[in-house]
């Protein structure tokens, strides 16, 4: 074995250079000849029937090339598609324009080509549309309710789905136990915003029959497939390329009307057509994250020994499914254990379809709502028991000696070791000198909480049994003439920094310098196969193929050496990208001269195929199942109700570390989304389903501003599923922080009797609880 | 629309001379006219700073302003930032506190920073962050950008 050099160091990351200058190339930046220009116009209903349109004056409109409605593309084009299975789902017909009704704000009715972007939006302005309102259900619970009106006039009622896992006796828990807690959570829909909107370009060559889609995606393999499905136009004529993409937080894992509506309008105009999502439109079309109600309720004994949890919940899906929207909730009922030892568990969702967009996966999907409501139901059991925190946790949590876990859900938990992370985050917090401030605060009026987040998550989606579209990956790893080494990779990074860490992987497994090592991905032209970059799986997905791959070619390569050498392949060393014979060190040969070798393919072992290159395709086994402590310290001002963040430490554990410089960001940038749920996110429709929270204005991602100082430190447990025994890290800061902050708001304000304060916890929500208690 | 007007602009050291639409908008401008990508479009109402650039040496949204408005003036946008030399010190420390992660806010973000450390050659930690509030990042956390413009700062004093 090499002596590792780079994996587990912060190394520069590779993809900065571009970005900082302003060089890379994202969908707008995309520079083409003759591209025509789309602009969408969207409903302003949030339910209508569309008796009409007249598109006369928009199509007059000197340098507009077509206006095309709903009733144009009529089923030339097919349905957006779901992929979640579930034998109870109701799938509504989800057409790319609307055909003849409208069921939310923002859905697309129709669409003008024009030479220029300007130009497009002002056709728009001159399309008139019969629309014939009809009533709209906004609100979820409502929607369930018999008499509601129907967002799908063809079911009886609005239900999309049900859904249940789980294990054991409730009955027999409740009848044993001491306790009973209950409480209900809201968890709001939130907004993704990705810094850049969804953008498409599609280009159509009918010379070459040959249709090109570049989409600001996560996941360009898989939308070629589904293109391919709604167009009805053979998957192989499809080249899918995600360029440069600003972010994606999970709102493109998936695919959109768009995508289809632009590969449409290519292939009919025979051009190239471009669609650039403007911000409005993204907060009223793409995807929406969370939107679940649910009650728990929690069997306990006197010693705060667990004995039984059942969590009923409802998803707002939304007006019609995107790829995942059903698949939500059994992310929610799989982690409903947390990381505690939970004999009885039961989990039961309920889909209702509203007159909104579309719900999916935001950062985390599924499993911030599990966690939300596991952790706050641990402070809820302390409080009734009197307990500390601390102490509730202890007693219920999974020891280091029953991994692999089985947990009543049917998961597997990997590894963990639960304990030692939140010792280490409780001496750096100060646990004890805390509670003692906290006392003699409360003494002088002033109201400091502590919160507790003992998270547990599921990552590295995962096994293919388990997905609705292949949980596998792909990398290949190839060593051409001049000895540099490229990396096809089928994840398809946006922000991660995957051209840096798998490079740090085969570098140190090839002993080739970095600078040797190119890492391409994103384009189905250039990546064999793929599935795509979400579900915290990039590294150990995607990483661990490239690492089986790298492996590969060293063997390979070991083979060429020693039929160079002449000697067997267990009579050679390999060290710093260099095969000797053991004993003789002068006596060796270079991977770069083995990989020229291996092209000039005159000294290769007999029947060996010339060239140096492999690919694995790693089907994981198991998720892996990051976990760690959150600890924050609030201070609430009850004249206010603003909240004071005083302190904030995190210990996660991810596995084993590739690089920590990048771990680190993902956990902080984690944290700022978790704590925007907590304090300051929601997007807001009123009953009658219009978008009140429809531009940046009105929704409030967290600034510079409203982030606290914090503290970081990782333990780290390698998981047995993957060789290099990494778990992943993508959503973890999302998932542990956002109950930490609650608990601690809702600690703070034990003095008032709040019990529990549903997100986000806004100034003025805090005012009034302080005002009159919990009601 | 055949209604334009023409607009002189130096851009990045070099004069311009273009004939515009009233309504077309500076960062269009930039970016379509002049084929400057760098300088990015993420809300189109001045709330997250991914269009920031220098006009007369002060930053400014570019999504909110009109070409027009810029007629005589002196606009900077990122891809003036590195020369022949390297990079600019504010885009090395970007790159070395991991200050950025998708990239798609950070030239708005770096030329906001160029902005506060221009005010503010030695910002605390608290004037770093009041100091970026009209940019967003959905990526980072901020503590890594908070980080490079420490880094950046120290340098630039460093090197005056």
């Amino acid at each position: 074995m090499p002596v590792s050099k780079l994996v587990g160091t912060k190394v520069k990351r590779r993809e900065d250079p571009r970005l900082v200058q302003g060089l890379s190339h994202y969908v707008d930046d995309l520079r083409m000849a003759d591209v025509m220009h789309a602009a969408i116009l969207r409903s302003p209903h949030a339910h209508a029937r569309i008796n009409g349109i007249n598109t006369d004056a928009a199509q007059a409109l000197p340098g507009v090339v077509t206006v095309v409605t709903g009733a144009d593309i009529g089923d030339s084009v097919g349905s957006v598609p779901c992929a979640a299975a579930n034998p109870t789902l109701r799938t509504p017909p989800h057409p790319v324009l609307a055909q003849g009704e409208v069921r939310y704000v923002g859905e697309p009715v129709a669409v003008a080509v024009a030479g220029d972007s300007y130009t497009a939006r002002d056709a728009l302005d001159l399309i008139e549309v019969d629309y014939e309102p009809l009533p709209a259900v906004s609100d979820l619970e409502k929607a369930l309710e018999p008499g509601s009106p129907l967002v799908h006039s063809q079911w009886d009622s609005n239900q999309a789905f049900t859904f249940e896992c789980g294990t054991g006796d409730m009955d027999k828990a409740r009848a044993e136990a001491d306790v009973i807690v209950k409480q209900k959570f809201i968890h709001q829909r939130l907004a993704p915003i990705p810094v850049e909107t969804r953008g498409v370009v599609a280009r159509y060559f009918p010379g070459e029959d040959e249709l090109t889609v570049w989409s600001s995606t996560q996941i360009p393999h898989l939308l070629r497939a589904m293109l391919a499905l709604v167009l009805g136009f053979p998957e192989h004529r499809i080249r899918v390329i995600a360029p440069e993409v600003g972010g994606g937080f999970g709102c493109k894992l998936n695919v959109y009307r768009e995508e289809a509506l632009l590969a449409h309008l290519a292939m009919k105009l025979k051009a190239t057509v471009k669609w650039i999502e403007g911000r409005r439109e993204n907060m009223q079309a793409t995807i929406h994250g969370r939107g679940q109600v649910g009650t728990v309720e929690a069997a306990v004994k006197k010693d705060g020994t667990i004995l039984g949890v059942t969590y009923d919940s409802l998803l707002d899906t939304g007006a019609y499914h995107q790829l995942l929207t059903p698949g939500m909730p059994p992310l929610t009922g799989l982690m409903i254990s947390g990381s505690y030892k939970i004999p009885t568990l039961k989990f039961t969702s309920t889909g209702g379809f509203t007159n909104k967009v579309a719900t999916d996966a935001y950062r985390g999907a599924g499993r911030p709502e599990a966690t939300l409501v596991i952790e706050r139901t641990m402070d809820l059991i302390a409080r009734e028991l009197d307990m500390d925190p601390v102490e509730i946790r202890r007693k219920n949590f999974a020891q280091p000696a029953d991994f692999p876990l089985a947990v009543a859900t049917g998961l597997a938990y990997d590894s963990g070791n639960y304990q030692a992370a939140l010792d280490k985050a409780l001496e750096m917090v100060g646990y004890e000198d805390l509670r003692a401030e906290q006392k003699r605060l409360r003494e002088e009026g002033r109201y400091m909480g502590i919160g507790f987040s003992t998270y547990v998550e599921i990552c590295a989606m995962g096994p293919s049994a388990a997905l609705p579209a292949g949980g596998w990956e792909s990398g290949t790893v190839r060593m051409d003439f001049t000895g540099k080494a490229t990396v096809l990779t089928g994840v398809s990074p946006h922000g991660q920094g995957e051209e840096t860490t798998f490079a740090q992987i085969v570098s140190d497994d090839l002993g080739v310098p970095i600078e040797d090592v190119a890492v391409l991905h994103g384009d189905t032209a250039v990546v064999p196969n793929g599935i795509g970059t979400f579900g915290s799986r990039g590294i150990s997905v995607g990483g661990t193929a490239v690492y089986m791959a790298t492996q590969k070619v060293r063997e390979k390569a070991e083979a060429i050496a020693a039929n160079v050498l002449e000697c067997s392949a267990e009579d050679l060393e390999f060290e710093d990208g260099k095969f000797s014979v053991k004993g003789v060190p002068d006596k060796g040969i270079t991977i770069q001269e083995v990989a020229l070798q291996a092209h000039v393919a005159t000294k290769l072992p007999a029947g060996m195929e010339p060239g140096l290159q492999a690919t694995s395709v790693f089907e994981p086994s198991n998720f892996t199942f990051p976990f760690g402590t959150h600890i924050c310290v609030v201070e609430v001002d009850t004249q206010s109700g603003e909240i004071e963040i005083k302190k904030y430490v995190a210990v996660d554990d991810c596995g084993k570390v590739i690089n920590p410089m990048i771990v680190d960001g993902q956990v902080q940038g984690g944290i700022a989304q978790g704590l925007g749920q907590a304090l300051l996110e929601e997007v807001v429709y009123d009953e009658d389903g219009q978008l009140v929270t429809g531009s940046l204005m009105d929704y409030a991602v967290a600034r510079a501003e409203d982030l606290p100082p914090l503290e970081f430190a990782r333990t780290e447990t390698p998981s047995p599923v993957n060789p290099m025994g990494v778990k992943g890290v993508g959503e973890a800061g999302t998932i542990g922080s956002t109950p930490s902050i609650v608990n601690a708001v809702v600690d703070a304000l034990a003095p008032f009797g709040v019990t529990h304060i549903d997100m986000p916890l806004k100034p003025e929500k805090i005012w009034r609880l302080c005002q009159g208690g919990n009601k | 629309m055949s209604n334009t007007t023409t607009i002189q602009v130096q851009v990045n050291g070099v004069s311009r001379t273009d004939e515009v639409q009233p309504r077309l908008l500076l960062v269009h401008y930039l970016r379509d006219v002049l084929g400057l990508t760098g300088t990015h479009i993420g809300c189109e109402t001045s709330l997250c700073g991914a269009c920031t650039v220098m006009v007369d040496g002060a930053a400014a949204k570019s999504c909110t302003l009109l070409a027009v408005q810029v007629d005589g003036c002196e606009v900077e946008t990122i891809e003036s930032l590195a020369t022949e030399d390297g990079l600019h010190p504010i885009q090395e420390a970007f790159w070395d506190c991991h200050g950025l992660q998708c990239g798609f806010c950070t030239p708005g973000m770096i030329m906001a920073t160029r902005q506060l450390l221009q005010e503010n050659p030695s910002p605390s930690e608290e004037e770093i962050r009041r100091g970026l509030e009209g940019n967003i990042c959905r990526c980072t956390g901020y503590k890594h950008i908070v980080d490079a413009v420490q880094q950046a700062a120290e340098q630039m004093k460093a090197g005056t």
